[in-house]
């Protein structure tokens, strides 16, 4: 393979709310039963890139995890691998992570050690499936010294979290605002790049030596006119879901049959890591309407438009609607969710109601004790 | 520790479920196949050193099997070997019997110079500590140990059958007497010091078709050996006919199944892949069931057991079945007591399981119970009927269902390796 890849995985933002104390964006559990990182890490061994570094800074644990074993993604190589980079002491440098471009700078000799001419960053919390390799033939195509991939969405859509660009006839990038409060353009990266390795450590340590540390603020929109930057059109499914509001919506969109075909059906697969567990059991009682159930699941009572995560119990008489139940969660008797999100592994105790509505969906933590037998 | 698991069986009694397939490898429960209850028990007991005697219809062990990652048993030292029959200098020969096939093994076993070998079948539900029972071998310093349990003294007569004293040391024992005189029953289920194991396969090894029942446990009692009985009474289920495949399934979805699959403690692996989450749509039912990940479930499901990447259509209803693997179910098809292998499709307006009971024609010893069963990859044309103690394999076109109706008792079987 012509390229190495980089998955930035650091992140989290206060829009995430209560989900984001647990767990970084790219541990996020996505329809029922990936996270968020494993459309990235698939689409990087999907399209045969074989050594990829995930750069993790934020509450680690959960992405440490699951990124325990490589072999999920087909990593567990002679050749290549994934590497997992969290910030560390050395001898030139005490601090964290001071942005995305720092990240990469602290752990430069990843990039100096490799011999792939091209490098893919992704960010870790794009919910997609793309082939690499045609984002870097285009980018060889059109000569660029960066590419990068874009989304357009339609009119009117609230682009304010993003970074929006504006490009000439030759899909060359002559504007980018970063999370501009009044955008006049719908066209939003997605925060994939490709870009050769030699230009991007160039490019790194300048910044580095200007005391600057982020790649788009500081690469992407102040050398937007000196270096040819390039829009390359994602027309695929793709979702950013860093607010508790787009993770909703993405969750609840592999309720549509045309998504779930898409990811799951159409070639290539996304992976995962496996647990082992037994198949989902509907005991007498249960009613289960337009839900995603994964594995492990143990239903007694009613759910509707819901995704129910890995090894949710929902007791009798219980009746969950347009709600997301995070992994290992224990619902008692006679509950009533609605509209709401239940983060992992905690236990809603019996006769208890939780109501949130369609536009502010209700993060549900309880942090009871549960005795597991 | 090592153990040797005996896989190489084709369960000719598990009909057109093992045409293609060894019987080790028939799935089970959803998204498990059988031979995984054996080696999560391995692993479980910390025996790590697991050999796999192959012999029928391997190719879907073996990759079941792989390096052993989804057991653990991907290990430095030791951890799975798959071990098919093999050509020598002198001569080539299959496994000719369970005792004759870990003869043929001898090397295998000499390379790890164990001081105790475990026999397992690969064909018993079960979840089983086989270090207890090496320290009950250990503590009684045998020479060879048995696992045993109690059956009806109606059934004894289909087991090996041990008589023990007061302290379960064994004092005679009988293959599948006609009058039983005791009911504790042979598992299948041996430890031997491996110094008597290996005396007694080369002693015998010119007996025919040799057998660890039929001639090695009466040779070692013959040897005047110190033989112990382990008494286990826990969940043990022989899935060896299609009825008590079914009912094995089946006991699965009681709401507290004695053979409890969602116990932290215990746990059973398999290789599974990494897949979706299973879809229930808005008209679905899915009641008293368990569904494996990546279905899609348009109709009604009640009493059964589904496998993994499964579709149901939509207006299908069903009722007391066994649905394996990537199966497709058309719209509108009723579906009752019946087991439906990997990858067939059923297709739209079907009925299956309708009419009353006649015995098979086929072979009524193997499809009986009322059970309808359809082999790994058949085709069923839309709008047919089918009967009771059907058997279907391969392919089928509408033109060999007469006036649209296959009776109870008849089969159509084109494909696969059935007698």
């Amino acid at each position: 393979m012509r390229a190495i890849g980089i998955i930035l995985a650091g992140g989290n933002n206060n829009k995430m709310k209560e989900l984001s104390y647990k767990r970084a964006i790219a541990a996020m559990p996505i329809a029922g039963s990936y996270r968020s990182i494993d459309f990235a890490l698939s689409n990087m061994s999907n399209s045969h890139i074989q050594k990829v570094a995930v750069l993790t800074q934020y509450n680690a644990l959960s992405l440490n995890e699951h990124l325990s074993s490589s072999k999920w993604w087909d990593f567990g190589r002679k050749q290549g691998g994934l590497y997992v980079f969290t910030p560390s002491i050395t001898a030139e440098n005490g601090f964290w992570y001071q942005g995305t471009a720092d990240a990469i700078y602290q752990n430069i000799s990843f990039l100096k050690n490799s011999h792939e001419p091209y490098v893919v960053i992704s960010s870790g919390d794009g919910i997609y499936k793309l082939d690499y390799n045609k984002v870097l033939e285009y980018h060889i195509q059109k000569k660029a010294d960066i590419t990068v991939v874009y989304k357009e969405f339609p009119e009117g859509t609230d682009v304010s979290r993003f970074g929006c660009i504006k490009m000439n006839e030759d899909s060359r990038i002559t504007e980018f605002e970063e999370k501009p409060i009044i955008s006049t353009s719908n066209t939003v990266s997605t925060g994939i790049y490709v870009i050769r390795r030699r230009l991007l450590i160039e490019l790194i340590e300048k910044c580095e030596a200007e005391d600057r540390f982020d790649i788009v603020n500081d690469i992407l929109v102040r050398y937007k006119s000196i270096k040819r930057i390039y829009g390359y059109k994602l027309d695929s499914y793709w979702s950013n879901i860093s607010t508790v509001d787009s993770y909703y919506k993405t969750n609840m969109d592999f309720l549509k049959k045309s998504v779930r075909d898409y990811f799951f059906k159409q070639y290539p697969d996304i992976y995962s890591k496996v647990d082992d567990l037994p198949p989902a059991k509907y005991n007498p009682g249960s009613e289960v309407r337009n839900s995603l159930v994964s594995s492990g699941c143990i239903i007694n009572g009613v759910v509707e438009n819901s995704v129910l995560f890995k090894k949710a119990y929902v007791g009798n008489n219980c009746t969950i609607k347009n709600s997301i139940i995070l992994n290992n969660v224990y619902i008692g008797d006679n509950t009533y969710i609605e509209n709401c999100i239940v983060e992992s592994h905690d236990t809603i105790r019996a006769n208890t109601t939780f109501i949130g509505s369609n536009g502010e969906i209700k993060v549900v933590i309880e942090k009871n004790d549960r005795f597991n037998m | 520790m090592i153990a040797m698991l005996l896989a190489g069986g084709q369960g000719s009694r598990l009909g057109v479920l093992t045409a293609k397939v060894a019987k080790p490898a028939v799935a089970f429960g959803g998204k498990y196949r059988i031979i995984d209850f054996p080696l999560s028990n391995c692993i479980n007991s910390g025996v790590d050193t697991v050999g796999v005697l192959t012999q029928y219809q391997p190719l879907r062990l073996n990759a079941h099997i792989g390096i052993g990652i989804p057991w653990d048993l991907d290990r430095n030292i030791g951890g799975v070997t798959v071990l098919p029959p093999y050509e020598k200098s002198g001569n080539s020969e299959w496994y000719t019997g369970t005792a004759n096939a870990i003869f043929q093994n001898l090397d295998y076993m000499e390379s790890y110079n164990p001081d105790y070998v475990l026999i397992l079948s690969g064909d018993h539900i079960y979840k089983m500590d086989y270090e207890v029972m090496l320290d009950f071998h250990k503590a009684n310093n045998a020479d060879v140990t048995i696992a045993t349990m109690p059956v009806p003294y109606e059934e004894a007569s289909r087991f090996g059958i041990v008589l023990t004293d007061e302290d379960n040391k064994i004092t005679e024992f009988e293959e599948k007497p006609a009058n039983p005189r005791g009911n504790l029953a042979s598992m299948g289920i041996y430890i031997f010091n491996w110094s008597v194991l290996k005396e007694a396969l080369i002693k015998m090894s010119d007996q025919s078709n040799c057998d660890f029942g039929k001639h090695i446990i009466p040779y070692c009692h013959d040897k005047e050996c110190r033989m112990y009985a382990y008494e286990y009474n826990g969940y043990w289920k022989d899935v060896g006919t299609l009825s008590s495949y079914w009912e094995a399934n089946m006991e699965l979805i009681n709401i507290i199944p004695v053979f409890n699959l969602y116990e932290e403690f215990w746990r059973i692996y398999t290789k599974s892949d990494a897949l979706p989450p299973q879809y229930i749509s808005q008209y679905a039912r899915v009641d008293r069931s368990i569904v494996g990940e990546g279905c899609e479930i348009y109709g009604e499901v009640y009493n059964s057991v589904i496998g993994v990447g499964v579709t149901i259509e939509e207006g299908a209803v069903i009722r007391d079945s066994i649905i394996m693997k990537d199966s497709v179910i058309g719209k509108n098809t009723k579906i009752t007591k019946s087991i439906i292998a990997e990858n067939v499709t059923i297709g739209d307006d079907v009925e299956m399981g309708i009419g009353d009971e006649q015995p098979s024609r086929l072979d009524s010893k193997i499809y009986n119970g009322g059970l309808v069963t359809i082999g790994e990859g058949s085709v069923v044309p839309n709008g047919v009927k089918i009967g009771k103690n059907v058997a279907i394999s391969g392919v089928t076109k509408a033109e060999e269902y007469p006036n649209g109706m296959l009776n109870s008792g008849e089969y159509i079987v084109k494909a696969g390796d059935v007698r």
